[in-house]
């Protein structure tokens, strides 16, 4: 990154914070040089409807069912790098896709999607077909389709008119075909000599324009960015970081902030999640929905908007709250309009111990039991999620004989959770794991399964005292501030940051560039997301490609 | 059929024009093959289905395995629910997983292995499963090469992998099945007019223009994600062939009823929800297996692990396994011991599900093999000893039922390559490492 973006930066007015965040951090010194792999990612299901919105706009009805977006090394985003389609996947491809097809052709919509009408209404038109074709395939595709390819869609086109006698439903079945191409539905990356480098390969000008747009948007490179590809420009550093500005001082950023937290706090469980219908009646799929959006709100607000220090969200009293979280929180939310289902921002008062993201209910909920809480699969949840930290599987043969003595009714009977994983602790066997994640738990144990407050188990008191890597603490706000202290949560964001990015876990140089600089420069901006997601959409190391000696010979 | 033998179907059917009622019963053919295609099967024309049912957190020893090897006489408690049905089970005992000192995976490396042959080294799998060699054999000229489906509420519920790690979606919604088999999609083989659309005959021509591009896409792209874009072409392969089969006109299948839409309903894994998902996927499964929708089949009830749970209980049948202590006079868990015997009461409604339909000379369970299989022994330790293996059904007759066998320590791939070989499979052994086997169970083959 040189001086001369920044100051051209500083000069326009009409940039928001954003650059003058990065105006003020420190200019990077060379960043030392990495390099990865191509990866191949299928698209996910958001990024599918994503794409459908943007080509045919919001009132198109997607109809049918999304495959499950599998997660590897904590993410859907590399999930989606080894991600295949089996038969019913495939079918549901074609069922979506021809639905949508149907209406982009049909007569209210015809107008607005097509550039040109055919001579005859019953027959084939090369011409008005080939030119349809070409406009949505360069944007399903996400690059111009090459004379080939498109003689092979017109001619399906062609076929299929002339057999049922009617241009719209062949312009129907070769649209839906673009949608059920493994060009559209996977992401491919093509590479090429890099110029200004000899024996260095680095992702064409398309490929960088998907990965770029797929990190900062969620979505497919729009006609701008695509025009910019076409002409090269985003080779250059110039070309390169005005587009760059361009999608990230967009709304739509916010798309992708939102896509990347929903990922790496695993909220695809919402799915799944399950609470006892009997002993938390009121906890039902509405309540869900709305725990899951005020997370994702109040990261949004808190990275985006008020470019906070990511950390402080571990210890944020504010959040935004409807008047159903109100009252599984048991606060009162009053809606300025009287709307029932309205969010409100919500600040909990000075010594609350509602504070930080760990004491949502989406936090909460989706890592606890149907019916109690677990301060194992919550100590868990901090470690992998949070900390990227590994806890390993438990072992096959377990030795529950003092736990089972000590469940019975009478003198000895332990009353509180924590009294019940203590007898783990003591065992030799379950020591190891349960030490580096019961403690965790233990402090946010105030939280019921669904996140309701509560001051005694059993009749006992709960005790959320405990120590994360040897920094104390007495209960889940300072927990809060214990986490926020570790320097593992930030290295951890950039991380996954990364490897939502790329689609894959970093390289060796790639993960000596995070260390060295990425991390160090997040630190001196104040870790501040915005800063953190420019710099790694400008450098020039996030598309510098690392070729396999197989794949050498097809480089250019 | 053979690929080459639909490729020149396509060719024929495209020379017709569009408009005129074709019927090309070729389906009728394949009702009279074996399931190798060579010859006439036992007399009977009906084709030989294949379903694995899966259930959670096994059985305990001793009380579920009859006494004595041979024929079933009486069953253990927690097979109570079978016991309408005895005679038409074999009860596998005593079988298990040898690991060779790899790492157990909780509630995956028994399960895996079993369903697989070879005990995981990682979590993930290198091999597929029982149920996709079985597809391959003897699913591929159906609608639907296998269709899986789940009582959990869960579509990541899938013990149905293929070939490089590839789990198959679990249908988790009974009105969502239902749509897809018996949406506008359906031909019924017992209409009595048939009209092929051309708009579907128009389909086939534009997903060529997919497959055309398949040469140069794979050249592009290294070993792993050429392999993936395989198996997208292979998955584009079957929706092709169902494209095709709906440009024939079946041939009848006396057994074949369209069943009324399920309607919408809740599904989870409270325990009785899940025993009424679970019958309700057996009921449109059968009606699927009857219209020969598809010959194999999957189905999970609970999952490995076992969710299930009763409402009102914060304890889940998972954390009974782990944490209720064995009752010092009973001698076993007795609320563990209570979600088994439903989870066997619900593998009981799937056989008497099947065995409700009458076909041919006898009823659809004469014509299927059902093996259902778990996840581990003795499930408070994760124990992969004395695992619990069940089969129903006569598979066109090539098997005895009522039969208990003791395994004495083998692995349980034992069963899983007498399932293939009944099932027509030539193959002489199965499994890799100690789970690799040769000894075919000769006490249930006829």
């Amino acid at each position: 990154m040189n001086t001369f973006v920044f100051a051209k930066l500083a000069a326009t007015t009409i940039l928001i914070a954003i650059a003058s965040s990065v105006v003020g951090a420190p200019a990077a010194a060379q960043d030392t040089q990495s390099a990865g792999p191509l990866v191949m990612r299928r698209l996910t299901q958001e990024q599918y409807r994503n794409i459908v919105q943007d080509v045919f706009g919001a009132s198109m009805v997607i109809k049918g069912r999304f495959e499950p977006d599998p997660r590897a090394q904590q993410l859907v985003a590399v999930g989606s790098s080894s991600a295949s389609i089996t038969a019913s996947g495939m079918e549901q491809y074609v069922h979506i896709a021809k639905g949508i097809a149907a209406q982009v052709v049909d007569e209210q919509h015809r107008d607005q999607f097509l550039p040109c009408r055919p001579a005859a209404a019953t027959a084939p038109d090369d011409h008005c077909s080939a030119k349809i074709l070409a406009k949505f395939g360069r944007l399903l595709f996400r690059r111009p389709l090459q004379e080939a390819e498109l003689a092979d869609y017109v001619k399906a086109s062609n076929v299929a008119a002339a057999r049922v006698g009617d241009f719209y439903s062949g312009l129907q079945l070769s649209l839906a075909a673009l949608l059920e191409s493994p060009q559209f539905l996977f992401v491919h990356e093509q590479m090429q000599n890099d110029p200004r480098r000899s024996g260095s390969y680095r992702l064409d000008a398309w490929s960088m324009a998907s990965r770029l747009s797929f990190f900062l948007w969620n979505t497919a490179p729009d006609t701008r960015l695509l025009d910019a590809a076409d002409r090269g420009e985003l080779y250059t550093n110039d070309g390169l970081a005005r587009q760059v500005d361009r999608l990230l001082t967009s709304p739509r950023v916010e798309v992708s902030v939102r896509a990347f937290f929903t990922d790496m706090l695993g909220f695809d469980a919402f799915d799944a999640l399950d609470k006892d219908g009997m002993l938390y009646p009121n906890f039902n799929a509405l309540v869900a929905a709305d725990a899951r959006e005020q997370t994702l709100r109040t990261i949004v607000d808190h990275v985006l908007k008020q470019q906070r220090d990511y950390r402080d969200l571990f210890t944020t009293r504010k959040t935004f709250l409807t008047p159903l979280l109100g009252s599984l929180y048991r606060v009162p939310v009053a809606t300025p309009n009287g709307y029932p289902q309205e969010w409100v921002a919500f600040e909990y008062p000075q010594g609350s111990a509602q504070a930080g993201i760990l004491t949502h209910a989406s936090f909460l909920a989706l890592h606890s039991h149907p019916g109690r809480s677990s301060p194992t699969l919550r100590g868990k949840a901090v470690r992998e999620v949070l900390l990227c930290q590994k806890v390993p599987d438990p072992p096959a043969n377990v030795n529950f004989e003092n736990f089972e003595a000590a469940q019975k009714p009478g003198p000895g009977q332990l009353k509180t959770v924590r009294d019940r994983l203590h007898a783990h602790a003591s065992e030799p066997m379950c020591a190891g794991c349960h030490k580096v994640t019961d403690p965790i738990g233990l402090a946010l144990e105030n939280f019921d399964t669904i996140a309701s407050f509560r001051q005694t188990e059993n009749g006992s008191a709960i005790d959320t005292s405990g120590e994360l890597d040897g920094a104390a603490f007495a209960d889940a706000a300072t927990l809060g501030k214990t986490l926020r202290e570790n320097p593992q949560a930030p290295a951890c964001l950039t991380k996954r940051l990364f490897a939502y990015a790329t689609g894959r876990v970093a390289t060796k140089s790639e993960g000596e560039w995070l260390k060295q600089n990425l991390q160090v420069q997040f630190a001196a901006d104040g870790y501040k997301l915005p800063g953190l997601l420019r710099r790694i959409a400008v450098s020039p190391n996030f598309y510098r490609i690392d070729a396999p000696e197989a794949l050498t010979a097809k480089a250019d | 059929m053979s690929r080459k033998e639909l490729l020149t179907r396509r060719g024929m059917l495209q020379g017709m024009l569009a408009g005129s009622a074709v019927y090309v019963g070729l389906p009728f053919l394949e009702c009279f093959l074996n399931n190798s295609g060579t010859a006439l099967a036992n007399g009977m024309p009906l084709p030989t289905r294949f379903g694995t049912w899966f259930w959670g957190l096994g059985l305990h020893s001793g009380r579920w395995e009859p006494q004595k090897a041979g024929k079933i006489e009486q069953l253990g408690p927690e097979l109570a629910g079978l016991e309408r049905v005895k005679d038409k089970i074999n009860v596998y005992s005593m079988m298990k997983v040898h690991t060779d000192g790899r790492p157990v995976f909780v509630h995956f490396t028994g399960n895996m292995s079993q369903l697989t042959g070879t005990v995981p080294k990682t979590n993930t799998l290198a091999l597929p499963t029982i149920d996709a060699l079985v597809a391959d054999a003897i699913g591929t000229s159906t609608r639907f090469r296998s269709l899986e489906v789940t009582a959990t509420g869960n579509a990541k519920a899938s013990y149905s992998f293929k070939a490089g790690n590839v789990q198959q979606t679990s249908e988790a919604s009974p009105a969502q099945v239902y749509a897809r088999l018996f949406g506008p999609e359906f031909r019924d083989p017992n209409s009595a007019t048939f009209t092929p659309d051309p708009k579907v005959m128009a389909e086939q021509s534009v997903l060529s223009a997919i497959t055309d591009q398949r040469l140069g896409l794979t050249r592009q792209v290294g070993a792993a994600d050429r392999a993936r874009l395989d198996e997208y072409f292979t998955s584009l392969r079957q929706v092709e062939q169902q494209v095709e089969l709906q440009l024939q006109k079946p041939a009848p299948l006396e057994a074949c009823s369209v069943p009324p839409p399920p309607g919408e309903m809740p599904v989870g894994t409270e325990i009785e929800t899940a025993m009424h998902t679970n019958k309700i996927m057996a009921g449109l499964l059968a009606h699927a297996l009857a219209c020969d929708q598809t010959r194999v089949f999957n189905m999970v009830f609970s999952e490995a692990g076992s969710a299930l749970r009763r409402p009102g209980n914060p304890m889940t049948h998972h954390i009974y396994s782990h944490e209720e202590s064995v009752d010092e006079q009973l001698g076993y868990q007795p609320n563990v011991s209570w979600f088994s015997t439903r989870s066997m009461e619900a593998f009981a409604t799937v056989i008497e599900t099947l065995d409700g339909v009458k076909e041919g000379d006898g009823t659809l369970l004469d014509h299927t093999l059902l093996l259902a299989s778990t996840d581990t022994g003795f499930a408070k330790v994760h124990s992969l000893e004395n695992m619990p293996v069940l089969t129903a059904g006569r598979a066109g007759g090539r098997m005895k039922t009522g039969i208990h066998v003791i395994g004495r320590g083998d692995p349980t791939t034992r069963v899983g390559l007498t399932a293939m070989q009944a099932l027509g499979m030539s193959l002489s052994s199965w499994g890799t490492g100690s789970m690799q086997t040769s000894k075919t169970i000769g006490e249930v083959l006829v």
